[in-house]
């Protein structure tokens, strides 16, 4: 007969406030095949453990049920607690008597007899309970880091300097991402690439880091410790070896006029470029979009002039394949531009502007050289206006989150327009001033109050043009909702943080979850942030909601040590909580018909065919077989498996069965 | 094309500009307008600022018979009808209110009928037809006056997009006119304060006027024959409001197709105009 | 919050949730009115918001209701997707029913009325009938006497009115909504 211990916890008073908790230990303690119950303040606890710990080895338990919080919570407290005292942690087993029923219900007599059904299930459970070894794989220790903003460049500074290598991915022509771009960063107001691009040198001459620029993920498979990359690295047309970066091609390309994607489209570019003078690499591609040669077949100007002879025509992309053992996603965000604000006339007045271009206009390195100036006319602006919430914490253009960066952002821009302008008259129409973090309050006072910003608090109905003047119609609802109208000679939207494009093709490649708004889903809202749901990859940065650079580089610096933490390990230790296909003595071998509709069904292709030969070697069946390492323990193949073959180890059919009954023979 | 038609009562009288033009320039295009039998007011905004159940019925009504005289698509050329038509339809998706009204009504209401205002009728009947019919470009710089009723609410209308509509700008094009970005293209004109308020009428209205006046306007392009009227009728009244009078003409899209087309100005009725339209 | 609020029955005769306001004041800020208003939009909703029968008072006595074009600037911009438009009649109605319409009302109520009348009797809007009897709801004699002999050289008055055949049917729907909904209140 089973021997089983029931420990129920008080967890303070989370559960003894509506649960009797002694008459569950007391009423659980009669059960067959109970063999001790007791109850205690908190179970969690050292001295809680030890109870535990005592009685398994006292009553010689075969199987321990514990009552208290979600097993998400402390499942593997307890079940390393039983392991010390040499019982297997699989014939451990908890009862959610906290967020199951104490949270949930008033106190009441049934509430009690609820916990007591369900620590009743899984004592039934726990008796079919069989050991389990947990599974051990291999880990490669190299990481994938892919997008080289200032999340991945971090990310990857970081693994490479624990002594791990790391191939860091990049799809633009250079490293830096949207840090690159910024002017100067709140609330310090340190130039922004003065403090990157030391960062990107590094990264670009990390021994430990392999860089792909201009490249893009194709496909990973494999899992935690052991997956597979396949990358493809377009064509820049340029051969980097040869290749100089002497600039030569780049002044004597014909096709000045495309909208440089580093300015915001506030600059242009050539055809062969460099996005930016400080890119890493520092050299440039070929954009066969806008190219004359790969247009009209005529021009090859940028071959005649390179000296060395680094121009490739015929170059395709290719694919390369990495082996790696993690991957950290920093992929970071975008900002919502075009046709997304009609009523504030974006794209529509060249003198309304996204943050991102007031970013560019305001740095040293940008189109106007650091000054504000008119993108309409050259003007500089005697009035300008800054729309903050432009697009964010608004449902009806679909983003009903709060974009976090703008409060801050939106005060250094009105800042350093005043340090730039200083005849210069700066309004802020706000709802609510955000400005949570260290000295991020202090910043914001001093906009306006040493800075003379006006802020007023309201949102702007529209904006037109008329006579050369932009009319920013908002309204001051301090002073009980009177209108303001403000002839301004620029505008500025604090427009919303956005996933990036193709994030959601990106998160499926992967097979990590996201959210309604594309942003990658952390694994836990508080206790697991940089990881995601799937085992072996990490999230940093803005891709998993809109951060600012601190925050930023701090998830970054966490996912780093997370994949030092797993290349710590020679082998990885999983919970052997997968599916299996039955074995069986011939001349059955297994009830598996071989019909594979698990391996359609698996969401993870932890599927794989198996086949049974005799002595001779002669193919006696093929069968399902669950890659242990891929496997995921959905149960998905479970359900889907007719001739019952596959049970989940710890969720087997018997278990749950015995489960259920418990609950129909009360 | 055959379609059914729904006047409206302000195209009978004080608009009936418009109708003579709607009905000119269908003629032209060969579009067959079939006019609902016996049909009644909408309502307009007095019904629904005195009584919900009534501003529901009244339009019922109208759709209801539509209905049973076989009607499947109407154009309704104003836009405040076309506006009641559609929010009514939208209301009566609400399965206790629809009972209250047939109850009310003591008709049957299937809901079915597609509504569709003047600007549609022209983009269905086909840009290219109308371009083939052209005799006389109408070369003209033009500022097209959307209004409110045309556009909002964008959920329950889905026409054109509420902030800076393009549809009759396009069709203006179309006919070899020059539409302008102007500022009050949605802008409320007053409405139907015409007679209670007409302070605000001119206020409102006075607004719209100057800023197409101040960017060059030949003429401003209107679909709903409220704004016309306050933008027409009430012009003495708005001209004593600003510094110097404006005597830009306003007239209904039909009107500048019309002209387009070919048609008489007597017969697309801009004699009837208070301000004197010489285009 | 619906405890709170029951100072009125805005949500459920209208599906207007109150509490979604947050107050940005995007609607005030495009209202072609709101500076003649006593209360702009976005004040009203917050009036509303404090759920008390002195602010619903306040709001029922209020200009703004009647100054309200229903125009709908403030819903098609608004984040939330309040339709204070539709909001607005039912305070119409209430303020009418309850007796609290502010001064201003009265032109516009008077319009409302005369416009209503001449659909109950004919069917169809009978211009000169309804001027007439603004007039004499207002004592406004001298209003437009500019503009309705220009209207009728332009032919754009008939001097009688156009009838419906069916005019029983608008009586019974009169009879069944406005005429039925004033006995209830009074």
């Amino acid at each position: 007969m089973s021997k089983i211990g029931v420990f129920i916890c008080h967890c303070g008073e989370n559960i003894s406030a509506t649960v009797d908790v002694e008459r569950v230990a007391r009423e659980v303690g009669g059960m067959e095949g109970v063999a001790h119950a007791i109850d205690y303040k908190y179970m969690c606890s050292d001295p809680g453990q030890t109870f535990i710990k005592e009685a398994v080895k006292k009553y010689n338990l075969d199987g321990v049920v514990v009552g208290a919080c979600s097993p998400r919570m402390h499942e593997p407290t307890f079940r390393r607690a039983c392991a010390e005292a040499g019982l297997n942690p699989y014939l451990c087993e908890m009862a959610n008597l906290r967020e199951h029923c104490s949270w949930v219900h008033e106190k009441s007599e049934e509430t009690t007899e609820k916990a007591i059904d369900l620590v009743k299930m899984l004592v039934q459970k726990v008796k079919k309970n069989k050991p389990l070894d947990s599974i051990k794989v291999p880990v490669t220790k190299r990481a994938l880091v892919i997008g080289g903003g200032i999340a991945g460049i971090q990310a990857s500074l970081d693994i490479a300097n624990t002594g791990h290598k790391v191939i860091l991915v990049e799809r633009d022509p250079s490293i830096g991402g949207h840090m690159s771009q910024l002017s100067e960063t709140f609330p310090t107001l340190d130039c922004s690439q003065c403090i990157l691009t030391p960062r990107m040198v590094e990264v670009a001459q990390h021994p430990n880091i392999k860089l792909y620029t201009y490249a893009e993920l194709e496909s990973l498979e494999g899992f935690i410790g052991n997956f597979t990359a396949k990358i493809r690295l377009k064509a820049k047309s340029v051969d980097y070896s040869t290749c100089t970066g002497c600039g030569a091609c780049i002044q004597k390309c014909p096709v000045k006029k495309i909208p440089s994607e580093f300015n915001a489209g506030l600059g242009t570019r050539t055809a062969i470029y460099v996005p930016f003078p400080q890119a890493v690499p520092n050299k440039p591609v070929i954009d066969r979009v806008n190219c004359n040669y790969y247009k009209r077949g005529a021009c090859k100007i940028c071959e005649k002039t390179c000296q060395v002879g680094s121009i490739q025509w015929d170059r395709e992309d290719e694919i390369v394949t990495e082996e790696v053992g993690a991957v950290v996603l920093a992929t970071g965000f975008d900002v919502k531009g075009a046709d997304f604000f009609p009523e504030y006339g974006y794209g529509k007045y060249k003198d309304v502007l996204t943050g991102l271009q007031f970013e560019r206009m305001a740095s040293a390195s940008g189109p106007t050289f650091g000054e504000i100036r008119r993108p309409s006319d050259g003007v500089i602006p005697k009035k300008i206006v800054f729309i903050a919430c432009a697009g964010s914490r608004d449902p009806a253009k679909g983003i009903p989150y709060c974009s976090k960066i703008c409060c801050m952002y939106t005060a250094k821009h009105a800042m350093l327009y005043q340090h730039k302008v200083h005849d210069g008259e700066s309004t802020v129409f706000y709802m609510d001033i955000r400005a949570g973090g260290k000295n991020y309050e202090e910043f914001v006072r001093r906009a306006i109050e040493e800075d003379t910003v006006n802020y007023v608090r309201g949102r702007v109905a529209r904006v037109y043009e008329k006579d050369g003047k932009l009319i920013v119609k908002g309204v001051d609802t301090l002073l009980g909702g009177q209108q303001v109208e403000i002839e301004a000679d620029m505008v500025v939207l604090a427009t919303a943080g956005v996933a990036n494009c193709g994030s959601e093709q990106l998160a499926q490649k992967l097979h990590v979850s996201y959210d309604p708004y594309h942003f990658f889903a952390e694994a836990h809202p508080k206790l697991k942030p940089v990881e995601t749901n799937t085992a072996g990859i990490f999230l940093a940065g803005a891709c998993q909601a809109p951060k600012d650079i601190p925050e930023t580089v701090g998830m970054a610096s966490g996912a780093a040590v997370k994949v030092a933490a797993l290349f710590s390990n020679d082998e990885l230790v999983r919970e052997p909580l997968v599916a299996v296909v039955n074995r069986l003595a011939p001349p059955l071998y297994s009830t598996c018909v071989g019909c594979f509709m698990c391996e359609t069904a698996c969401p993870y292709n932890a599927i794989e065919h198996e086949d049974i030969r005799g002595r001779d070697g002669s193919l006696i069946k093929t069968i399902a077989k669950v890659n242990e390492g891929l496997c995921q323990g959905c149960g998905t193949c479970v359900a889907f498996c007719r001739s019952k073959s596959i049970d989940i180890q710890g969720y087997t059919h018997e278990q749950v069965y015995a489960e259920v009954m418990s609950l129909l023979n009360d | 094309m055959k379609i059914g038609f729904y006047p409206g009562c302000s195209l009978t009288g004080s608009s009936r500009e418009y109708n003579e033009s709607v009905v000119a320039v269908a003629k032209a295009l060969e579009i067959d307008l079939v006019e609902l039998k016996d049909w009644n007011c909408c309502g307009a905004t007095a019904a629904h600022s005195m009584n919900e159940e009534l501003s529901l019925s009244l339009p019922a009504r109208i759709m209801a018979l539509a209905e049973e005289q076989g009607l499947k698509e109407i154009v309704v050329p104003c836009a405040a009808c076309y506006n009641r038509l559609k929010v009514t339809q939208h209301e009566l998706e609400d399965q206790p209110k629809r009972n209250r009204v047939a109850e009310i009504l003591q008709m049957p209401y299937k809901g079915d009928l597609k509504i569709i205002n003047v600007l549609q009728l022209l983009e269905a009947y086909g840009t290219e037809n109308i371009k083939a019919r052209i005799t006389q470009p109408f070369a003209h710089k033009v500022a097209c006056y959307y209004g409110c009723l045309l556009v909002r609410p964008h959920a329950i209308l889905k026409f054109d997009r509420v902030e800076d509509p393009q549809s009759m700008d396009a069709l203006i094009q179309v006919i070899g006119g020059t539409t302008m970005d102007w500022a009050f293209k949605t802008e409320c004109c007053g409405g139907g304060f015409s007679v209670s308020r007409t302070d605000l009428v001119v206020k409102l209205s006075g607004n719209i006027l100057k800023d197409a006046s101040d960017r060059g306007a030949e003429a401003l392009i209107v679909a709903c024959p409220m704004c016309q009227s306050n933008l027409d009728m009430r012009r003495g009244a708005i001209n004593k409001t600003l510094d110097s009078p404006i005597d830009i003409p306003v007239i209904y899209i039909t009107q500048a197709i019309g002209l387009a087309l070919g048609i008489g100005a007597k017969e697309l009725g801009l004699k009837r105009h208070f301000v004197t339209v010489e285009l | 919050m619906d405890k709170k609020h029951k100072v009125s029955d805005l949500q459920s005769h209208t599906g207007v949730e109150v509490m979604r306001c947050y107050q940005c004041g995007k609607c005030t800020a495009g209202c072609v009115l709101a500076s003649d208003m006593n209360y702009p939009p976005s004040y009203l909703m917050r009036l509303l918001q404090t759920g008390t029968k002195e602010n619903y008072d306040k709001i029922l006595h209020s200009n703004s209701i009647w100054l309200c074009l229903n125009c709908e600037n403030c819903l098609g911009r608004c984040p939330m997707e309040i339709d204070i438009p539709k909001m607005m009649d039912y305070l119409r109605t209430r303020s009418i029913s309850e007796n609290k319409m502010h001064p201003d009302s009265k032109p516009i109520i008077a319009f409302h009325r005369s416009f209503l009348d001449s659909i109950k009797h004919t069917g169809r809007l009978y211009e000169v009938g309804l001027i007439a009897a603004f007039k004499s709801r207002t004592f406004r004699f001298a209003q437009d006497l500019n503009i309705a002999p220009m209207m009728y050289l332009k032919g754009k008055l008939h001097l009688l009115p156009e009838k419906i055949k069916d005019r029983r049917h608008m009586k019974r729907i009169f009879a069944q909504t406005i005429e039925n909904a004033k006995t209830e209140t009074k």
